[in-house]
């Protein structure tokens, strides 16, 4: 058993980070390039490339290249790779792999936050720009912070109570949301139900990209810069003290982050759920529990994982469009269930 | 190897803790000298883990004072007590699959800015504790899968990067194979720190610990030699069993001997 850890083989060079990013990049392109190529209507990868690169903008390829499917890329991409980097930090916070931004009720909170500015219709504008990522923000830490007040009780948290928890807040909140849109009894807030609460890209809009992409550019610094204490919090709240981290403040500080990452991202995607569940998992998988190696892999897998995932929501119904967060619940829940049993055998998982 | 860090003294002055009203420790008074091994000793719920914890800092002493060199510990950060410091805990929750080496890195975290990745210092430093303890073969292996007696060698070589004039040890043998256990201590002598030593063997306690301390429901009821400490009569007292302590022929330390409950 030893000797087979101890040698360094083709395998372990193959999981060398800089191999991983390297492979994760070439199909981070690739899957970009399937996303703009795709669609109701398939448009050849030269025009696709001409129109990207060459700056193109004319004619009806280069339209619908640049004006609708070039947003809703990078939107996924963004937004992708914010929720594998969120649910990697939140099951590090929570010392639980079975942490996810949508099973905490996270993202339903953020989804909630927003609706409540819809339907108030604060503002118009500029000011719903505003208000709308600020509110998913409040939304999405008081959900968190409920959340995790409810599993600590008594002190101690167990995955049980923590997965209950989440998930009860996220079906009253995500019933909440829905209740609001409908009262709104404006047709198209009831539309919206579908996207608050499964997530979609389809809404992607160039003046809406800089937003999303400052703060997951912004927080994926300041998380990876965190690797060390983020590592820390894995042993446990003594372990990480006698260590020489203050685990509490740490905590607390790190919540508020991960809930604008998923506040902001929410505010633009809906709540799409499992991609900050299944991506970590298999990052951790391949390169290994130390955040700094794990926070870049985790995040582009997310972007690589979404691009897909949508883009088998617009094809496969083509013309319909199938929310986004369908795909990735399709593929997300039993990916759950698999975690579930496997935490309940093994060792080191349990909370 | 670089200069080991000086031995830390420890002064423990009437240190009390309670929970929800029920006293754990009742003004427990606690010292060790500059590299000195003592032991603390004492039935199940009696309080030595709590009170391993209020040295270390996870708990905050309802009373008295932590003193490291003089200097009372509440009042020094997190970190600065933890280059004081080490903790060797009973066990290690579930890490996600971290490596021992990753492990044992985490001992360079209080001596770092946290943004800062280890260099090739650290890196040596690494290398040098995991042979000191033995577990150089061990440092790609997952921290999980490890035996009992490997992962506890883990924590010591955590512990010793962090370089701490005191190392906390909570029931470092526990649940070892009995070879492991006399690794595991003899290993820990060796060490140059001051050792404050969780135990629940006592005839490992007599022929390690230079000083034992006794407690009994939170309070300390003796204190001195292994031999001074370890009578019949205040095991029958404190355990409420019947010994026969003698000398060991070979090691000279107290030996005892459990009698069957009358």
């Amino acid at each position: 058993m030893s000797a087979e850890f101890a040698r360094p083989g083709p395998k372990s060079v193959l999981r060398s980070p800089p191999v991983v990013i390297g492979v994760l990049t070439v199909l981070l392109l690739a899957a970009a390039v399937a996303g703009l190529t795709l669609g109701p209507v398939r448009i050849p990868p030269g025009e696709v490339l001409s129109t990207v690169l060459g700056g193109e903008r004319t004619g009806a390829y280069p339209t619908i290249v640049w004006e609708v499917r070039l947003p809703r890329v990078l939107l996924g991409a963004v937004v992708g790779a914010g929720l594998a980097l969120s649910g990697t930090v939140l099951q590090a916070l929570v010392r639980n792999p079975l942490a996810d931004p949508f099973l905490l009720g996270a993202s339903s909170g953020a989804s909630a936050g927003a609706a409540v500015v819809v339907v108030m219709g604060v503002g118009a504008g500029a000011a719903t720009d505003v208000a709308l990522p600020i509110a998913a923000f409040a939304g999405s830490m008081a959900a968190l912070v409920a959340v995790y007040a409810m599993a600590r009780r008594g002190g101690t948290m167990t995955t049980g109570r923590l997965i209950l928890a989440g998930v009860a807040i996220q079906y009253v909140l995500s019933a909440f949301t829905s209740l609001i849109l409908v009262l709104s009894s404006r047709a198209e807030h009831v539309r919206a139900i579908l996207f608050w609460t499964l997530g979609g890209l389809g809404g992607a809009r160039w003046d809406q990209l800089a937003l999303p992409a400052v703060v997951l550019g912004a927080g994926a610094v300041l998380l990876i810069s965190l690797a060390r204490p983020l590592d820390l919090l894995l042993t446990g709240e003594d372990g990480a003290r006698s260590l020489g981290l203050d685990p509490g403040r740490f905590r607390a500080g790190v919540f508020v982050l991960v809930s604008l990452i998923i506040g902001v991202l929410v505010a633009y995607s809906g709540a799409i759920g499992f991609v900050g569940l299944m991506i970590p998992h298999a990052a951790r998988m391949i390169v290994g529990a130390s955040h700094r190696r794990l926070l870049p892999v985790a995040a582009l897998g997310g972007a690589v994982f979404l691009l897909l995932a949508d883009l088998l929501a617009r094809t496969v119904a083509a013309p319909e469009e199938i929310p986004a967060g369908v795909i990735t619940a399709l593929v997300g829940g039993p990916f759950f269930l698999w975690l579930l049993r496997r935490s309940s055998r093994t060792e080191g998982i349990t909370g | 190897m670089s200069p080991a860090p000086s031995p830390t003294a420890l002064a423990a002055d009437g240190i009390s803790y309670e929970v929800a009203g029920r006293t754990l420790l009742d003004a427990v008074t606690l010292d060790a000298a500059p590299g000195e091994t003592v032991g603390l000793v004492g039935p199940n719920g009696s309080g030595k883990t709590t009170f391993l914890r209020c040295v270390y800092g996870a708990l905050r002493p309802a009373a008295g004072r932590v003193l490291l060199d003089g200097a009372d510990a509440a009042a020094l950060g997190v970190k600065e007590r933890a280059r004081r410091v080490a903790v060797v805990p009973q066990d290690s929750p579930g890490t996600f699959g971290l490596t021992v080496r990753q492990i044992v890195a985490m001992g360079r975290s209080p001596h770092k800015r946290f943004w800062e990745q280890d260099d090739a210092d650290d890196a040596r430093r690494i290398d040098q504790s995991l042979r000191r303890v033995g577990a150089a073969p061990l440092a790609d292996r997952r921290f999980e899968e490890l035996s009992g007696g490997e992962r506890q060698r883990a924590l010591i070589a955590r512990a010793l990067v962090q370089e701490p004039g005191l190392l906390a040890l909570d029931e470092p043998t526990n649940h070892l194979d009995i070879r492991y256990q006399l690794e595991i201590l003899g290993l820990v002598r060796t060490l140059g720190t001051t050792n404050l030593l969780v135990l629940h063997d006592l005839n490992l306690a007599a022929s390690y610990c230079d000083r034992l301390f006794v407690l009994s429901a939170g309070q300390l009821v003796a204190s001195g030699s292994p031999h001074a400490v370890l009578t019949e009569e205040l095991l029958a007292e404190v355990y409420g069993i019947r010994t026969r302590i003698g000398v060991h022929p070979v090691t000279g330390s107290p030996n005892v001997v459990y009698l069957p409950l009358s």
